[in-house]
């Protein structure tokens, strides 16, 4: 990109005029912003139809009954409380990333690691309870294509439903839980291998010679997009 | 990468940008509309002050609080250009569309199998 322009040319200075970017923003981070928008219609697409079929149905498995231990603590009786500390590790690890993004602005290495460091943690410690979770409702026999046994349905619906149709919302459930829940999994292992990589090039000091710690902000951007789904995922799969 | 420098010393002069004093009271705000919303599941719901049909369009609100929250602040878009924050937000009010349509069907076959 050349810095210098002729005189005519220094007439057009509107930011569409050409010459440099109108968003203001460099291409890397632009194209982040578009791929997370294609992601934001997957994952759309993947609740909508978890929303419609749910909706559409006349029971569903209550969440505060399918919902109610804490692995290697509680077996049942907290209904919700697994899920709540696992999105307080997800909104507290998208906290150290807008710190190392932040540390990244002032070009603070040590800093940029620590966070970095942490907001790695975090995504290990969620991917952990996540497996737990998983674990433990695969115990129960939810699986994709697989129930618990007709006779022990009834202990996760509230009331009401022949048990035809328990048997069958069951069966969505699980489907629709695996599925959602494993699709954002996978974003979250991927955002951690992501900010491993990261971290390792800022230990190299990669960005340190290139003079910018632009990257953080581009993986930040990805990373607070997994906690941005994992808040829909949450409201819909646990609360509603 | 000499341009990529010199776009983030550009950006750096006319944006304001997250200091840490509002990183934390973004937090603040996340966990305190997280821990309402469980509030309102394990106490509210169970106790019967609140029935389950207000409460999920509660939620629902501040879900969509918090995603403001993070995509705003978190993810910058506060600060960015109009032009960058209409092209990613327009898009995204298409999936209302697909909402509409579908909750419309599922109210149907909800009235279908009776």
């Amino acid at each position: 990109m050349s810095t210098t322009v002729s005189q005519i040319d220094e007439v057009k200075t509107t930011p569409w005029s050409g010459g440099r970017s109108p968003f203001n923003v460099e291409y890397g981070k632009v194209m982040m912003w578009f791929f997370l928008l294609s992601d934001a219609f997957t994952f759309s697409s993947l609740l909508i139809s978890y929303g419609s079929l749910r909706f559409s149905a006349s029971v569903w498995p209550a969440a505060d009954k399918v919902f109610q231990s804490v692995p290697g603590l509680l077996d049942s009786g907290a209904p919700l409380v697994f899920v709540g500390i696992m999105t307080f590790i997800l909104i507290l690890s998208s906290v150290t990333m807008v710190l190392a993004v932040e540390a990244g602005h002032r070009n603070a290495k040590k800093e940029v690691i620590g966070w970095m460091i942490a907001t790695v943690i975090g995504g290990f410690l969620f991917l952990g309870c996540q497996a737990l979770e998983w674990a433990h409702l695969h115990h129960e026999g939810f699986w994709w294509g697989s129930t618990p046994p007709l006779e022990e349905l009834g202990k996760f619906f509230h009331e009401g439903g022949t048990e035809a149709a328990r048997h069958m919302t069951a069966q969505e459930f699980a489907n629709l839980f695996f599925t959602i829940t494993g699709f954002h999994g996978f974003h979250v292992f991927t955002g951690v291998i992501i900010n491993i990589i990261i971290t390792v090039n800022v230990l190299l000091g990669t960005y340190e010679k290139r003079g910018s710690y632009l990257m953080i902000e581009k993986v930040g951007l990805y990373w607070h997009f997994v906690d941005l789904v994992w808040v829909f995922v949450f409201t819909f799969f646990y609360l509603v | 990468m000499s341009a990529e420098s010199q776009e983030v010393h550009h950006e750096e002069g006319e944006h304001q940008t997250m200091t840490k004093g509002r990183i934390i009271k973004v937090a603040v705000i996340l966990s305190a509309i997280t821990a309402v919303e469980f509030i309102i599941a394990l106490l509210l719901v169970p106790k019967g002050i609140i029935p389950i049909q207000y409460a999920n369009p509660v939620y629902i609100v501040l879900t969509l609080f918090k995603a403001f929250y993070i995509v705003a602040y978190f993810m910058h878009l506060k600060f960015e250009k109009m032009g960058l924050a209409l092209a990613i937000i327009v898009p995204i009010l298409f999936i209302i569309g697909l909402i509409l349509v579908l909750t419309n069907e599922s109210y149907h076959w909800v009235n279908l199998r009776g």
